[in-house]
Order: structure tokens, then C-alpha cells, then sequence
């Protein structure tokens, strides 16, 4: 079912991870995406996952949920490792057959770009999880606030994602209900080559899309009713402010990273 | 106060003459009041209620809010918040993904203090009876509750005026019964001036004045009761009437003798018990 994609949703729930300013989440989900990058002995990977792990049972999100933000990339992370495998060159050969090769290297590699894809999409995910999209998009317009003295529309990047986060669910809806209607009709989407199965998809996409268009005019004027004029003078609900759990958050992601460089240097 | 005064409006064509959709509407509503707008398809009620908080503005004529003019440009945001407005699609007006979020948008715009804002949130969600879903993501409520998030939305600008266009036609017989009782309470508990486009008549019996717009001109503007007297003049410019008037109206062309302006099943229950009891 489409409307089990899980991307980009927030479940609501009351927890400390919850509670990290959204600025410092950010940021240091982008700090633990690179640590992720300098993982690669068992001491190193131990680490990222102990560290991931404690952040999803902090975060009280289900493992099951977690998970299953893994299955529209287990696509990408298995061509990832196929291509390392049987594409990286190096002197320790595993196993051979005419011109196909396994090397050693091949396989680090493999469950190296492997681990590390899931790493990241499992941290990823958890900033949307844990964040609310409101929150969110405010944390990415604040940060990118200085940037726009150099002419970066922060304001408005920040309201698109908005909106785009708080459609996404409804369109997924619409686009199940269109696809019913044509299957009741007689539409097949599942048999056929890919070629055919596109253009089955025709007559989804077009009512799908011009609706998009008339939502889009409704919601415009909608919030012209509700006095929006751009990021000029705009209050908001929360404010954001470090604090406690912000410093004991960010005392955690400190050692986290230096254990990670000095293992990285010391190749532990 | 709501006046409106010869109130003309024209679609600007593609080509060809400009198409006249508001034609010389005059109207004064007072503060407090709960008036419905009946008219078939077409007949320009949409337009009317864009006018009433200047997402359009007239091509003749003025609409004074409060004595404030609508094609004053340097008043719109104030016109704006004293004139809320909800529309059909609850979907298509909630922006943020969070109720609470949603809900806190307008005064956001507004540049209300983040202390007001809570407090407006707070009130707004209590006035139409979610405060318990404050913390919900809003895609996953129903209908009615949609637009009461909706309308709570709209609440928190602190708007004296709330104009709606046919805000349950989308939702099912129990959305819409939450949503009539919340529109009903807004008006007696807060006082707030309520507009009410509908083409159900059973929604525009609660309101205490009825204004038909037919072709864009004012054709009746009375009570409920007097205007659904007017059974085949309604039927004649494509409106129905509430059921049990209709009834009492087949009735009396059968010769039982009725009162002719009926409009709930109690009244109607009466007066058949009166005439059968007197009979
Ligand atoms: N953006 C527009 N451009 C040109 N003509 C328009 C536009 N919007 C509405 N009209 C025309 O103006 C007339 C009145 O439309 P309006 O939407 O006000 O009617 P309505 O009474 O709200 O109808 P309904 O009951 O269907 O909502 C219609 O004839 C319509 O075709
Ligand atoms: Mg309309």
C-alpha cells in the first residue's frame, strides 16, 4: 500500500529526542552522517551502532517502525553492495569464475557501503520521526537564515517544505482512491511490461495532477484568508531556546564524535 | 457591522464582454447575527463571501467592515482578521501538519507574541472542542473534525465575522451535525457574526435571517420562515425547501388545512395533531 511509506512522517510521541531543538537536530544528524562515513573497523561500526540504537529506544519509536523506513531503500543498498562486489579490483581473491572475480576488498567494501546506507537512512529517518515537520522546516529556515543576505529565500524554502510535508499523505491518499477507481473500472496496473504499466499509470497521474493544481489554488487563497504575507513579521508559536537537553545532547554528540576520530586516527 | 452598498462584480472574459456575476447588492448586517445564503449553482454566493474579506474587490460599489472600506489597501490585513472565512475543502485549507501547528498559523502571520499565540491556540481548540487533539497529525482526523480544525483556525485570529462557504458539503451526516452545533455555539457563546452558505435547507432553517441570491441580485432577504413560505417561487429559481416544509406545503394543496410556514419536525407534528384533533 503506498500510504504505508513511512517518509517523512512524524509520530508524536514524548520523549527527550523529541525535545532537541530542532536547529541542533539538524545539525547533528548532518555531524552523524559524515561520522557514519569514518566508520570501518568492528570497534568503529560497534560504536555507530550503539549510539544509533540508543537514540531509537530514547526516542521511543518502535524498532518495527524504524525498519521499515529501510524497505524502499533495500533496492539501493543491494545494488550498492552487488556492484562493490563484483566491481572493485584487488589482490586477495576470493573466488573466481572465467572473468568474474570476488576479492576480498570487493567484500569490505560491499558490507561497508552497505552498513554505512543503512546507518544513514535509519538516522535520517529518526530526525523526521522525532521532529515535527513544523518544527522542522522552522530549524532549516533558521539555519539558513544568514544566508540570506546573499539573496537565499529561506523563508520561502522553509514554507514549501511545509506544505510539501503536509501533503504528501494527502496525495498518496488521492492517488490510492484514483487507482482503486480505475481497477473497478477494469484498469491494470500490475501486469505487462514496464512500458506498458506507465502508460496504465496515465490516467492516474492526470486527474492526480490537475486536482494538485485546484488544491493548490484553494490553499492559496485559504491562507490569504489567514492574513499570510511572506516571513516578514512572522511570530511563532514556539521558541526555540538551548537548553538543558540541548547541552547534555550536544555533550553526547561530542564524545561520540571524538571517540570516532580518535579511532578513525589511531585505525582501531 | 457588515454594510454593503450597490455591490456590482465582474469577471474580467478572455474575450468578449466582461461577465456580470454581482449585480447592485445591497445588505446590512449588524453584529452578532447568524444569516444563511441560499442560491443555486452558480449564482454568485462564492463571489459574495470573496468580497467580505477582500480576496476580491468590488468593481461598483463599497463594502464597509465596521465602517472600514474593502478597497481600502492599507486596512487589508485588519479586514482580514475580523472577517474570517472557511471553505468546503478541509483538506485544502490546513496547512501545517500538526493541529496545534495548524491552528496557530494565522496569528503567526499576525506577529502575535509567542505567549498570545499559545493562548489563542488554546482557546481557539476549546471553542470548537479538539483540545484533545491538539498534538494529532491533522491527515489523519475525520471530515468534521478537519474543519473544526479548520474553523479553529480561522477562530484564532479573533475574527468578529466568520463567513462559510458550505463548509459541511464535503463531510458525512455526522460531520456535519459537529460542525452545525460548533457554528451554532460560535454564534450564541461568542456572538461571532456568522455567514452561512449552504445548500442544505435543513442547515439554513437554523440561521435567524435567510438572503436568496439569484443571478447575483439580492431576490429575498427575511426569516426563515418567510422565505420558505415562498415554496414555488424557491422551487421556480431551483431551490428545495426543508422536507417537513415540504410536506405541510403537499398537505395544504390537498386541502389540510396547515399553517404554511413549517419548518421543523416539531412544529409540524403539532399542527397536524391540532387540525386532525380539531377534525
Ligand atoms: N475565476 C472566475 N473567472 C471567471 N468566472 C468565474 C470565476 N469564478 C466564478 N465565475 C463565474 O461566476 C459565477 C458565480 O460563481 P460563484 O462561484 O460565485 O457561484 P456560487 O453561487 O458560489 O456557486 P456554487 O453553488 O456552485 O458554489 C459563475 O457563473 C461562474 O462561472
Ligand atoms: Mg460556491
Amino acid at each position: 500500500m503506498l500510504t504505508d511509506i513511512t517518509l517523512g512522517q512524524y509520530f508524536p510521541i514524548d520523549s527527550v529526542i523529541h525535545k532537541i531543538d530542532p536547529r541542533a537536530k539538524i545539525l547533528f544528524t548532518l555531524f552523524y552522517i559524515i561520522l557514519v562515513f569514518l566508520a570501518d573497523s568492528y570497534v568503529t561500526y560497534g560504536l555507530v551502532a550503539l549510539f544509533s540504537i540508543s537514540v531509537v529506544v530514547l526516542s521511543k519509536i518502535k524498532f518495527t517502525v524504524v525498519l521499515k523506513s529501510l524497505k524502499p531503500m533495500l533496492f539501493v543498498i543491494i545494488i550498492t553492495a552487488v556492484i562493490n562486489v563484483f566491481f572493485t579490483s584487488g589482490t586477495e581473491i576470493l573466488w573466481s569464475y572465467k572473468f568474474i572475480k570476488i576479492t576480498k576488498t570487493g567484500v569490505v567494501n560491499a558490507v561497508n557501503m552497505a552498513l554505512r546506507l543503512i546507518f544513514l537512512v535509519v538516522g535520517s529517518s529518526l530526525l523526521t520521526y522525532t521532529t515535527s515537520p513544523i518544527m522542522l522546516t522552522d530549524g532549516i529556515e533558521r539555519l539558513l537564515k544568514p544566508f540570506s543576505k546573499i539573496g537565499l529565500p529561506s523563508h520561502e524554502i522553509a514554507m514549501m517544505m511545509t506544505i510539501a510535508l503536509r501533503f504528501i499523505p494527502t496525495l498518496l491518499e488521492e492517488t490510492e482512491k484514483i487507482m482503486t477507481a480505475q481497477k473497478s473500472r477494469g484498469a491494470d496496473f500490475e501486469s505487462g511490461n514496464i512500458i506498458k504499466r506507465a502508460k496504465a499509470l496515465i490516467p492516474v497521474l492526470i486527474p492526480l495532477f490537475i486536482n494538485s493544481f485546484k488544491r493548490a489554488d484553494e490553499l492559496a487563497t485559504a491562507m490569504e484568508c489567514r492574513c499570510y504575507r511572506g516571513g516578514e513579521g512572522r511570530t511563532r508559536l514556539r521558541v526555540l531556546k538551548f537548553g538543558i537537553i540541548d547541552l547534555f545532547s550536544l555533550i553526547i554528540m561530542l564524545v561520540f564524535s571524538i571517540l570516532m576520530i580518535t579511532f578513525g586516527v589511531l585505525n582501531i | 457591522m457588515i454594510e454593503v452598498k450597490n455591490l456590482s462584480y465582474f469577471y474580467e472574459a478572455e474575450e468578449g464582454t466582461p461577465e456580470k456575476v454581482l449585480d447592485n447588492i445591497n445588505l446590512k448586517i449588524e453584529d452578532g447575527e447568524f444569516v444563511a445564503v441560499l442560491g443555486h449553482n452558480g449564482s454568485g454566493k462564492s463571489t459574495f463571501a470573496k468580497h467580505l474579506n477582500a480576496i476580491l474587490q468590488p468593481t461598483d460599489g463599497y463594502i464597509y467592515i465596521d465602517g472600514v472600506s474593502t478597497s481600502n489597501d492599507e486596512m487589508l490585513w485588519n479586514i482580514r482578521s475580523k472577517v474570517g472565512m472557511v471553505f468546503q475543502n478541509p483538506d485544502n485549507q490546513i496547512v501545517a501538519s500538526v493541529v496545534e501547528e495548524d491552528v496557530a498559523f494565522a496569528p503567526e502571520n499576525l506577529g502575535v507574541k509567542p505567549e498570545e499565540i499559545r493562548k489563542r491556540v488554546d482557546d481557539a481548540l476549546d471553542a470548537v472542542d479538539m483540545t484533545e487533539y491538539k498534538n494529532h497529525s491533522s491527515h489523519m482526523l475525520s471530515g468534521g473534525q478537519k474543519q473544526r480544525v479548520a474553523i479553529a483556525g480561522i477562530i484564532a485570529m479573533k475574527p468578529s465575522i466568520i463567513v462559510m462557504d458550505e463548509p459541511t458539503a464535503m463531510l458525512d451526516p455526522i460531520g456535519r451535525r459537529e460542525v452545525m452545533k460548533t457554528i451554532e455555539h460560535l454564534n450564541s457563546k461568542y456572538n461571532i457574526t456568522i455567514i452561512l452558505i449552504t445548500h442544505n435547507m435543513d442547515e439554513a432553517v437554523k440561521a435567524k435571517r435567510v438572503v436568496v441570491i439569484d443571478s447575483g441580485k439580492i431576490l429575498i432577504d427575511n426569516t426563515p420562515k418567510n422565505v420558505f413560505k415562498n415554496v414555488d417561487m424557491l422551487h421556480k429559481i431551483g431551490l428545495d425547501v426543508p422536507q417537513v416544509t415540504m410536506l405541510a406545503y403537499k398537505l395544504r394543496e390537498n386541502g389540510v388545512n396547515i399553517s404554511d410556514d413549517i419548518l421543523t419536525v416539531d412544529e409540524c407534528t403539532q399542527e397536524i395533531y391540532n387540525y386532525v384533533n380539531k377534525g
